[in-house]
């Protein structure tokens, strides 16, 4: 990193690929993966969402990992952030559950809701 | 050009959609006439899950959902909000119970009392990659600082935003700083202390985790301002994944030139260097985490000469623990009378809490300062399972002591916790219910000190053995009166004759046990009962009348000891029975009681 010009440049561009403001529905799957995660099992999860997205051919979606939100007794989580920014926060997944979410929000455009933490949450 | 407003407007089939239509043209109509056309993005949606109180807006950035608008509330919304900044109060979403579909995570108490400073990233971005750390304005105060201001400028910031330091001492960071920098000396070093091990506490672990670059960019600020260009990252090898990603983040910083030499042109050189650790409490000391890096054993020594003056290899080092160093970013960012503004006078910012034990909502929270214990345990843990009742709260780990019910509406802050003869310690919250025995807790802890001695002096090593002892003993019903005084004693004679801070507060959970339950200590000595049911040399399981014979405590009993037919109240064989309690824990009805066993230790 030579400038602070050249930061200024990187984020800016590094942000609109993050928020996916720029692609058409696009979609960003965060999968929780700290150490709490990983224990209650969300490396098999994150394999689920990654299969699915290739198998459907998904262009529009980006899934990664991220580290723990907090919420280490809902574990194993999974944020769903939409294009416009609204998030949705599922937990207590399965890899069944994966598939699901994949199936009905990401291509039906339909939250699973009672899968969603502030349903679970009451 | 980026829009500096987004509004996203409903227009799903169950709201009226002629209706959303109606307002987005009403919108880019005034749009054009007060000339905000390019700051603004109108975007219709699906439905947004409120469809009972369509239609719906939500403005970005800050997430604000306007209900029930209409095409008259345009103008409003467009003059107050987008001009002036200020929402529309009349128009904003604030019934928490009518938003019966989904509600914004923001709205639900556990996020919504949350202040998320050192926590920021986690979460939220890709650890394994630095272009989203950049995203979210990383690395832009080391820029900027580098660009800008001199080391003594990002010491008296330091000092302003009033950072104490989070890893439990509570010093003030940057007076940290600036010791360090008045050292003379031809090498310095920085260190982040990621040796975190308070059982039960895990928000370092979560932060290096979840945003490790925020503390690389945190240490290369502080070698900038004390004048070091080799860091090291103390970090115990029981956090594989810690490592792992730390390991990857360096790689990365490294690759873009964000450590290394010349950092933005500037000519200033840093480095970073992890270091693991085989998981002792004791390293989590400053001068015994820096014998342990050295390559010696991990044992404290006397302080003064401290670290600022003389510590790695004899070079003023300073130690500084990973969510302290996560917090930097942010001071520097948007400003140290910003972050003086949050929490209280003499604390300023957000803590993080490991919440653990008997809660609901086990996790990480973080909170400004000045946030009651009651809120953080009832608000946002959600309260103890069960139905049970809260009897007191640890903080501070092995260090700290335990608050109880009177106590729970003292806003958290260093000081109020150090005269409830608690401490802020790194952050553990360990909530207790009335299923716990104190006088087993207070055992529990010592058990960890006593592993834990590093055994240089005296009084730790032998005394903390010594009061466990004591402790054993009245757990197993042989203790006297004047065991309870001895323990008192030495706990004193500990406290004073130790030589670091282990020793020093090893025996607060057993004073601080004694000064709110001692009732339930006399009751183990005296009575030989465990109030709780939890000693099982003093407890007997017995079976009342009210069993519905669902044979699940038989089924569960690893000794065989519960006998009866389906639908017959069953019971126990004392004989057989060892007071492990599974029985009591799964009875769906409560006919499983515990009872003093003395009468039969009488015979």
């Amino acid at each position: 990193m030579k400038s602070l010009e050249e930061l200024k440049k990187l984020r800016d561009e590094a942000l609109d690929k993050m928020t996916m403001r720029f692609i058409k529905n696009g979609i960003r799957i965060q999968v929780g993966l700290g150490t709490c995660g990983i224990a209650s099992g969300a490396k098999p999860i994150l394999a689920t969402f990654l299969d699915e997205v290739e198998k459907r051919e998904l262009t529009n979606v980006s899934v990664t990992q991220v580290g723990c939100m907090g919420e280490c007794a809902y574990e194993p989580m999974a944020e769903l952030i939409d294009y416009h920014g609204q998030s949705f926060v599922y937990c207590n997944l399965t890899e069944a559950n994966a598939k699901e979410i994949i199936e009905r929000h990401v291509m039906n455009q339909e939250p699973v809701l009672r899968l969603l933490l502030t349903t679970k949450k009451g | 050009m980026l829009e500096r407003i987004q509004v996203i407007i409903c227009g799903g089939t169950e709201c009226s959609n002629d209706e959303s239509v109606k307002i987005k043209e009403a919108f880019s109509s005034y749009l054009d006439v007060i000339d905000m056309k390019d700051e603004v993005a109108l975007v219709l949606t699906g439905s947004k899950g409120l469809c009972s109180l369509g239609p719906v807006l939500v403005v970005y950035p800050g997430e604000i959902f306007y209900t029930d608008v209409t095409e008259k509330d345009v103008k409003e919304i467009c003059e107050e909000h987008f001009k002036k900044g200020k929402p529309v109060q009349r128009l904003m979403y604030n019934d928490f119970e009518a938003q019966k579909r989904i509600k914004k995570n923001s709205l639900v108490k556990f996020y919504g009392m949350q202040k998320r400073i050192a926590l920021r990233n986690c979460g939220n971005i890709n650890p394994l990659d630095i272009n989203e750390y950049i995203a979210r304005d990383g690395y832009l105060a080391l820029g900027e600082i580098l660009a800008s201001k001199t080391p003594q400028q990002v010491i008296d910031e330091m000092i302003k935003s009033g950072l104490r330091g989070r890893g439990g001492g509570g010093f003030s960071t940057g007076k940290k700083w600036q010791f360090a920098k008045n050292s003379e000396s031809d090498q310095k070093y920085v260190i982040c202390n990621a040796d975190e091990g308070d059982p039960g506490a895990f928000m370092d672990r979560a932060v290096l985790e979840g945003d490790p670059h925020s503390v690389l960019e945190a240490m290369t600020i502080c070698g900038y301002a004390i004048g070091a260009d080799q860091g090291f990252i103390y970090v115990r090898a029981e956090y594989p994944v810690a490592v792992e990603r730390l390991n990857y983040a360096i790689e990365e910083a490294r690759k873009m030139q964000l450590l290394g030499d010349n950092i933005f042109n500037s000519g200033f050189n840093f480095n970073i260097d992890i270091r693991l650790g085989a998981g002792a409490f004791v390293c989590g000391e400053e001068t015994a985490l820096i014998a342990s890096i050295e390559g010696y054993r991990g044992m404290p020594r006397l302080k003064p000469p401290f670290p600022a003056a003389k510590g790695l290899w004899g070079k003023p080092t300073n130690v500084n623990n990973v969510e302290t160093l996560a917090n930097i970013p942010v001071v520097f960012l948007k400003g140290a009378d910003w972050y003086k503004s949050i929490g209280t006078k003499d604390s300023s910012g957000t803590k993080v809490f490991a919440l653990g034990g008997k809660i609901n909502n086990t996790g990480l929270v973080e909170v400004p300062m000045g946030t009651t214990l009651r809120e953080v345990i009832f608000d946002i843990g959600g309260g103890i399972p069960n139905k049970r009742k809260f009897k007191a709260v640890q903080t501070g780990g092995p260090s700290g002591g335990c608050i109880t019910e009177k106590d729970l509406d003292t806003p958290i802050d260093f000081e109020n916790l150090k005269n409830l003869g608690s401490m802020m310690g790194s952050g553990g919250m360990i909530v207790m219910d009335e299923d716990n025995c104190m006088v087993d807790v207070a055992r529990f802890y010592l058990d960890f000190t006593v592993d834990e001695s590093c055994g240089k002096c005296t009084p730790c090593r032998e005394g903390t053995k010594q009061m466990r002892d004591i402790l054993n003993r009245i757990c197993e019903g042989q203790g006297t009166m004047k065991d309870i005084d001895t323990l008192e004693i030495l706990a004193h004679m500990i406290q004073e004759t130790s030589l670091c801070g282990l020793g020093q507060t090893a025996p607060n959970p057993v004073l601080s046990t004694l000064k709110h339950f001692r009732d339930e200590y006399i009751a183990h000595v005296v009575d030989k009962a465990c109030p709780a049911g939890v000693c099982r040399e003093l407890t007997s399981f017995v079976i009342e009348e009210n069993c519905i014979g669902c044979t699940k405590c038989a089924r569960n009993c690893p000794v065989n000891a519960i006998s009866g037919w389906p639908k017959q109240i069953h019971r126990i064989d004392l004989e057989l029975c060892i007071g492990c309690g599974a029985c009591k824990k799964t009875c769906p009805v409560g006919a499983i009681s515990s009872q003093p066993k003395h009468q039969e230790a009488s015979l």
